[in-house]
């Protein structure tokens, strides 16, 4: 019997998504999966995660005096769940509060960890990720006695494995005064973070108005999607450099990408070339992205992307 | 946090700032794997792109601080040397460099790291890029943190620092910021957004050439063997053709036929 630990993320008491890939990647013959819940809402989420598979949820709380988690107690907090239910391996996210916690975790067990996994293999300790910026993948060996793995958000397709699951409270006591969170400021652009989304539609220099973004938001909404940006339109300020998909911003692992008025630069490509699927709509037959797309649409996005939109949204709620 | 007019510290110390700098191929280089584990090592290497940001950051807190050392530390083959005198163009005062054939994974360079600084000084702050651009392992900075027992931060998109505390912006979730107030010393894990690093001159390129690099040998180093490790067992190319369908017709037909394609080939809805 291998125990498995997973380290679940939530977004204001939510479930992401994005988890459910990472259970499937827990799962295995023998494997008994243990579900690491920090938000105080173990029962609330036990119905989705015993669909997905998890046998135990251990809602971990901290009796310290401040209830809000930084990501050093958080780190704490999972390291005494993973020795107090004699834990050797942990697989979380890498996503942005995955990247915080999981080397946190690693580096003071002195365990390997592999980030950005697009496979792995529990039984063997062997993770395939991505290496020189997305232009080969390497299968790499973790050796030790605890072993951590962040999976790429989207790479793992998830299967429903249903099970009953047991919530157990485990309470730590977990402080930190090195590092305290002063205040979190929300982007403006709320929803789905662009490191995790299925879906992103993004916009070029062509959008001409921070305004005009407004028409992918609208699509997005219906889509569940995420919005993203190229460089130009960041540097132009129409859109914050949070959302600018590329080298020199963020890379993303969608499911579908579509570029709206975008080129399609090197370093954009860079950015997004593990898209499940590209969809391409520009005025200029001749643009780049064109030839790095599944599906080209040769058009104005102004016209296309609002009509886009009304045919998802009869389509969907069919 | 940004600059402005000069910075007048009630007490005058001396910092000393520690900026670790990885020596990788060129993000635009062509990859070309050979006997499974090695690659064509002839392509274009220069400063992980993020370390410059880490290398700028250091620099600007110098020159606020002032009275302060900028130390470049950096762990690779000899071909390395020529990314530690990059980042002394920029105009740090001076590097560490410890050489090695191998490719020691990200526990061992973090140990590695962490023994040639405190042999060297009493960092006040140490500061790096949140990943490099080859092994993208986005782990480096944790364990070295951890090694000094010290706090660490990455995604870092501002930053200042007073009287022995930071202030730091950390680029969260779905375009959040979060502020964060650590103790120093402390290792900083720069992004991109965080400064635009400078551009070396010419004259600079040339003074780089006479500023003094402490040439160290890992192996001279006698570290402890880690408990844990990770392996290099093959890298795989990565194949990226997509063959474009032209979807053609007035824009309702298009998006008509775009919907059901996502549909029915890419499964997407």
């Amino acid at each position: 019997m291998q125990k498995i630990g997973i380290l679940i993320e939530t977004t204001e008491g939510t479930l992401k998504k994005s988890n459910y890939g990472v259970i499937s990647a827990a799962h295995g013959k023998g494997h008994e999966l243990y579900a690491f819940v920090l938000d105080d809402r173990g029962s609330h989420h036990q119905d989705r995660l015993q669909a997905q598979g998890v046998q135990k949820i251990v809602e971990i709380s901290s009796n310290a005096e401040t209830s809000r988690w930084n990501p050093e107690s958080r780190s704490k907090a999972i390291i005494q769940a993973m020795d107090h239910f004699d834990i050797h391996t942990l697989v979380g996210l890498t996503s942005a509060q995955g990247r915080d916690v999981l080397p946190r975790i690693a580096a003071f067990l002195d365990a390997p960890l592999v980030m950005d996994c697009i496979r792995v293999n529990l039984a063997e300790h062997i993770a395939t990720k991505s290496q020189f910026s997305g232009k080969a993948t390497a299968s790499i060996k973790l050796d030790g006695t605890h072993f951590i793995f962040g999976i790429r958000p989207n790479a793992i397709d998830p299967v429903e494995a249903p099970c009953e699951a047991e919530v157990i409270s485990y309470t730590v006591l977990s402080r930190t005064d090195r590092m305290t969170i002063k205040e979190v400021r929300r982007g403006k652009s709320k929803g789905i973070d662009l490191t995790e989304a299925e879906i992103i539609i993004s916009g070029g220099r062509s959008m001409n108005s921070t305004d005009n973004f407004r028409i992918l938001a609208e699509c997005a909404e219906v889509m569940g999607a995420a919005v993203g940006a190229s460089r130009a339109a960041v540097d132009a300020g129409y859109v914050p450099h949070s959302m600018q998909v590329g080298q020199t911003g963020t890379t993303v692992t969608p499911r579908l990408y579509i570029a709206c008025g975008i080129s399609g630069a090197i370093q954009h490509l860079a950015g997004m070339k593990t898209a499940g699927t590209v969809v391409a709509i520009n005025k200029d037959p001749e643009a780049p992205i064109f030839k790095k797309c599944d599906y080209a649409i040769v058009g104005d996005l102004f016209e296309i992307v609002p009509i886009l939109t009304r045919q998802l949204k009869r389509f969907l709620s069919a | 946090m940004a600059g402005g007019s000069a910075y007048y510290p009630l007490e005058r110390k001396a910092m000393n700032i520690y900026v670790c700098v990885k020596h990788v191929p060129d993000s635009a280089a062509n990859i070309t794997i050979r006997d499974k584990t090695q690659f064509d090592e002839s392509v274009v290497f220069l400063i992980n792109p993020y370390d410059e940001n880490a290398i700028e950051e250091a620099l600007r807190l110098k020159e606020r601080m002032g009275d302060s050392e900028v130390v470049i530390v950096t762990l690779g083959k000899e071909s390395a040397g020529h990314t530690v005198r990059s980042a002394l163009a920029m105009g740090a005062d001076r590097g560490i460099f410890i050489q090695t054939n191998d490719y020691p994974d990200s526990i061992l360079t973090a140990k590695a790291l962490k023994t040639a600084i405190l042999q060297d000084g009493r960092p006040d702050i140490i500061f790096t890029g949140k990943a490099s651009i080859d092994s993208e392992g986005m782990q480096t900075m944790f364990r070295l943190a951890a090694e000094m027992d010290i706090p660490v931060a990455t995604d870092v998109v501002g930053f200042s620092m007073a009287n022995g505390r930071v202030t730091l912006e950390r680029q969260a979730e779905a375009g959040a910021t979060e502020v964060i107030e650590m103790t120093a010393p402390c290792v900083i894990g720069t992004g991109k957004g965080l400064n635009t690093p400078r551009y070396p001159k010419f004259k600079d390129i040339m003074m780089a050439k006479k500023k003094p690099v402490k040439q160290l040998d890992l192996a001279g180093l006698s570290l402890e063997k880690p408990a844990g490790s990770m392996t290099l067992l093959e890298f795989q190319p990565v194949e990226e053709d997509r063959y474009a369908q032209i979807l053609k017709g007035d824009p309702e037909e298009v998006v008509r036929q775009l919907i059901e394609r996502l549909r029915t080939e890419a499964k997407i809805f």
